[in-house]
């Protein structure tokens, strides 16, 4: 089988629909068969600016971004002017025929023409059906999917500016000089079994919900905000309660108290509103109250880049609070593992009975990727509280134990009183000065990292077994890293992949060995002072050298690696 | 049903004096004219000297930060609707630290009371001004006296059509226990703003000070009028005037999310058919 990767672009200000373009694309190129990544990029603005909607597809597997463009979509002049130096050997333009453009190929279609200007949208999948080799019937299913609820009449509107676009391109290619353009045939693939199309936050907010989310609160913040806003469009059929608090202080102390009362509990948040919830996340160490954290990072300082991505916040996140108590960061490398990974926080949430994160990025959370269907049997969701019925009198919500986890009533669901506090306290919630109850106190909840640990997801390896060179990476860059240390493999390298889902707490022996066997050990993360290296380094002593860092606000992709390993 | 007996009695971190232990009291009155058994109900608190008084009362009781008692309250009443959910802590704690969580809980018209003991000064914190200290309070860390206006909960409280508002004062135990009771009887967010002297920090609103110029609302005061509330809500100086200054009757917060009809959150599973339709739209 010949394999062919394409990067299409599709650009222009704000408003001008061509995110509709992409997502319309995208579902057709999924129902083909191929593989996609998408990657959105946006500034932070309602309308105008320029943003781009980027479709990386295959007709084999796929899970990186890709910097040169292939096809450029343009909605307007700028975005030809932006991005003309990114188009590859035989890259193609797609542009209204009254732009003109010299010096690179280009396709100039009188969209005024063929349809009206509500239509151009369509008209654009029309071309870039056709350019693409793919079967027309397919984008017509896609629409009407999409449009046939709204009636025959503006369903019968948009199959014909699909159809005019399609057999326009058709036809001026037939005339002009269409070997040119074969590249971008995509070869023919296998239609597979339906498969879901998801970006990072839709997962992670289906994720949840399958878990048994029950209340989330939060306060609006690119790029975690349609976390929240995906959970709410069901909060009618799952039964959850969706707060948008005052104030991110608000969102996380709500968030503990529906968890105190029993409900599954979940705030969503970015670095800058995180920063504001750290006091909550020390009371959720202290009362020992379960709650989960998702954070999608945006480069910082303060308001930063609020549209762009990063890998900035991990120290934040772990050292977020004041005192020592225990914590789990989970950090998903896929849009698939954005859905388990929800799961997993909230079940460590319930069974550490404390705060547990999941570290995402803007390029993941916005990333829409094809994913085989989650089979809904399978998926369990957490329990909370424990049965009352052995309780004793006076029930003792902080009662000491083997494994620092307490027995957890909830409040109102028996006689026995539930007593917590964020001063420190006795073993029956109430505040206490005793010094020597203190000190049995944070033993208590520092054993809890026992129990963490038993539970944490090794790092994944992939490649050889004794590397010449090892790449380690966390969170979204893995399929990045594993394209580019698939290409380095072809060049006849020996390269490994280290991947940690997980990024605390560390289990030194899970990954220690790849670390020592490595000739070279090369960290890849989008942060500008290799955070996670250094996390590595306190776990293990091991000190990584070699960094490639990415903090420009986009996304590392395999020639962000290749580059700066001069390959 | 209840007694006074089944809310206990604890040795506190008061002083002698101090204007805590007639609230304690009147609360716990307040807690047996409404027929509540201890395990029906929340007390949340934040931090400070007044923020400790369910440490010392049967009940559940979630102890949280200083100045976010109500969000966290807020959230526990999201999440079990049942609960009796009762905010407790002082001024400090509830307008200054936590001045945007009442805003927010006066237009959310979230159902729980909250219990203010107002003693015009950070108690706990060894006596610096409050948001409520008067112009000109001389602290430790106010050496020239406080140069800010203090801010007027009821005014606020009333100009935000809130719930319930009522000012009470500690020196009036029968009167704090009469609006307390109410205050939990009532279906919407309830303030009852108490005053009290701080033995310790405030030598100026003493109990004296307070005992000379509070006055209760007379009898055919209305509450219901709110332009009579509004002018009511402002008045502070030779006389104060405490009892029910506003009520307005709406639907509560709780009643907007038909998942809570169905019972606390801890008890509802997750639908595996929705969840599937839910899938299915991403096909
Ligand atoms: C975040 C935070 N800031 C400051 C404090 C210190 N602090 C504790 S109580 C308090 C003031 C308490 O005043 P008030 O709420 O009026 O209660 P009172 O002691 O007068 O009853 C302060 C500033 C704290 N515990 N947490
Ligand atoms: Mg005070």
């Amino acid at each position: 089988m010949t394999t062919k990767t394409l990067n299409i672009v599709i650009g222009g200000e704000a408003g001008q629909g061509l995110v509709t373009i992409g997502e319309l694309l995208a579902k057709t190129l999924v129902e083909c068969g191929y593989e996609i990544v998408v990657t959105q990029s946006y500034q932070s603005r309602v309308r105008g600016g320029h943003n781009t909607f980027t479709i990386r597809t295959s007709n084999a597997g796929l899970a990186a971004p890709q910097e040169t463009i292939d096809l450029l979509i343009v909605m307007n002049e700028e975005t030809v002017r932006l991005h003309r130096e990114e188009l590859s050997k035989n890259g193609l333009v797609v542009t209204d025929s009254s732009i003109k453009i010299d010096a690179i190929p280009c396709l100039g279609v009188p969209y005024g023409e063929l349809t009206s200007r509500r239509h151009e949208n369509v008209a654009a999948l029309g071309v870039a059906t056709f350019l693409l080799g793919l079967d027309k019937t397919v984008p017509a299913q896609v629409l009407e999917r999409k449009f046939g609820k709204k009636g025959a009449e503006v369903m019968a509107e948009n199959r014909k500016a699909l159809d005019t676009a399609y057999q326009w391109t058709s036809d001026k290619l037939a005339q002009a000089r269409p070997e040119a353009l074969d590249f971008l045939k995509l070869p023919e693939t296998k239609r597979q079994s339906p498969r879901l199309i998801l970006n990072g936050n839709e997962a992670l907010a289906l994720g949840a919900l399958s878990a048994g989310v029950k209340f989330c609160s939060f306060y609006p913040m690119t790029p975690a905000t349609s976390i929240a806003v995906t959970i709410n469009q069901y909060a009618a059929a799952m039964g959850v309660v969706v707060e948008q608090a005052e104030d991110e202080i608000a969102a996380i102390n709500m968030a503990i108290g529906a968890a105190f009362a029993g409900a599954p509990s979940l705030v969503t948040t970015s670095g800058g509103g995180f920063a504001l919830m750290t006091e909550g996340i020390s009371l959720a160490g202290m009362t020992e109250t379960p709650v989960v954290v998702m954070l999608g990072q945006r480069p910082g300082p303060a308001t930063g880049l609020p549209t762009r991505t990063e890998q900035g916040d991990l120290e934040l996140v772990l050292y977020a609070g004041h005192g020592d108590f225990p914590r789990a960061i989970l950090a998903p490398g896929s849009v698939e593992e954005c859905f388990h990974l929800a799961g997993k926080a909230f079940e460590l949430a319930e069974s550490s009975q404390g705060p547990v994160f999941l570290l995402t990025d803007q390029f993941l959370a916005d990333s829409f990727r094809a994913v085989v269907p989650f089979n809904v049997d399978e998926l369990c969701s957490v329990q909370t509280g424990t049965d009352p019925s052995p309780a004793q009198s006076p029930y003792r919500r902080y009662a000491l134990t083997e494994d620092g986890v307490s027995p957890r009533l909830l409040p109102g669901f028996s006689r026995h009183l539930v007593i917590a506090d964020s001063d420190e306290h006795d073993e029956d919630g109430h505040l206490t000065e005793d010094l020597e109850v203190r000190v049995r106190m944070v033993d208590k909840r520092m054993k809890k990292y026992a129990r963490l640990k038993n539970e944490v997801i090794p790092p994944s390896y992939l490649g050889a077994e004794d590397p010449e060179l090892l790449l380690v990476c966390w969170g979204s860059t893995q399929g990045s890293v594993v394209e580019a240390a698939g290409a380095l493999e072809s060049a006849g390298r020996k390269v490994g992949v280290l991947h940690f889902a997980q990024v605390w707490p560390l289990v030194a022996q899970h990954f220690v060995e790849y670390l020592n066997r490595a000739r070279q050990v090369v960290a890849v993360e989008s942060n500008a002072t290799g955070q996670f290296a250094r996390l590595l380094e306190r776990a293990t002593g091991l000190q990584i050298r070699r960094q490639i860092l990415r903090y420009d606000g986009l996304p590392i992709t395999p020639q962000t690696i290749l580059a700066a390993l001069k390959i | 049903m209840s007694t006074l007996q089944d809310f206990g009695q604890y040795e506190t971190a008061w002083c002698p004096g101090c204007g805590n232990f007639a609230i304690l009291q009147a609360v716990k009155k307040a807690l047996v004219a409404s027929g509540l058994s201890p395990h029906q109900l929340l007390f949340v608190s934040g931090i400070g000297q007044a923020a400790k008084t369910p440490h010392y009362l049967n009940a559940n009781v979630f102890n949280g930060l200083h100045g976010r008692a109500l969000p966290l309250a807020t959230g526990a009443k999201l999440s079990n609707p049942a609960l009796t959910v009762i905010v407790e802590s002082g001024d400090g704690c509830n307008y200054g630290e936590g001045g945007n969580h009442f805003l927010a809980a006066i237009r959310r018209n979230i159902n729980l009371t909250m219990l203010v003991h107002n003693n015009q000064v950070y108690g706990l914190t060894k006596g610096q001004a409050s948001p409520t200290s008067q112009k000109g309070f001389v602290t430790k860390a106010q050496p020239g006296g406080v140069l800010a206006q203090p801010f007027s909960p009821l005014a606020v409280a009333v100009a935000m059509r809130a719930g319930f508002v009522a000012r009470s004062f500690s020196g009036y135990e029968e009167h704090v226990t009469a609006m307390v009771t109410q205050a939990i009887a009532h279906q919407g967010f309830s303030l009852v703003d108490i005053l009290h002297p701080c033995v310790s920090f405030n030598k100026l609103n003493t109990f004296t000070w307070y005992k000379e110029r509070c006055e209760k609302l007379p009898d055919d005061y209305s509450p219901t009028d709110w332009e009579a509330a509004m002018k009511t809500a402002v008045k502070w100086g030779d006389t104060i005037p405490i009892g029910l200054i506003y009520k307005n009757e709406q639907p509560p917060y709780e009643e907007n999310f038909p998942v809570l009809k169905k019972g606390p959150l801890a008890k509802q599973g997750v639908d595996k058919k929705a969840l599937q339709d839910i899938f299915s739209r991403y096909l």
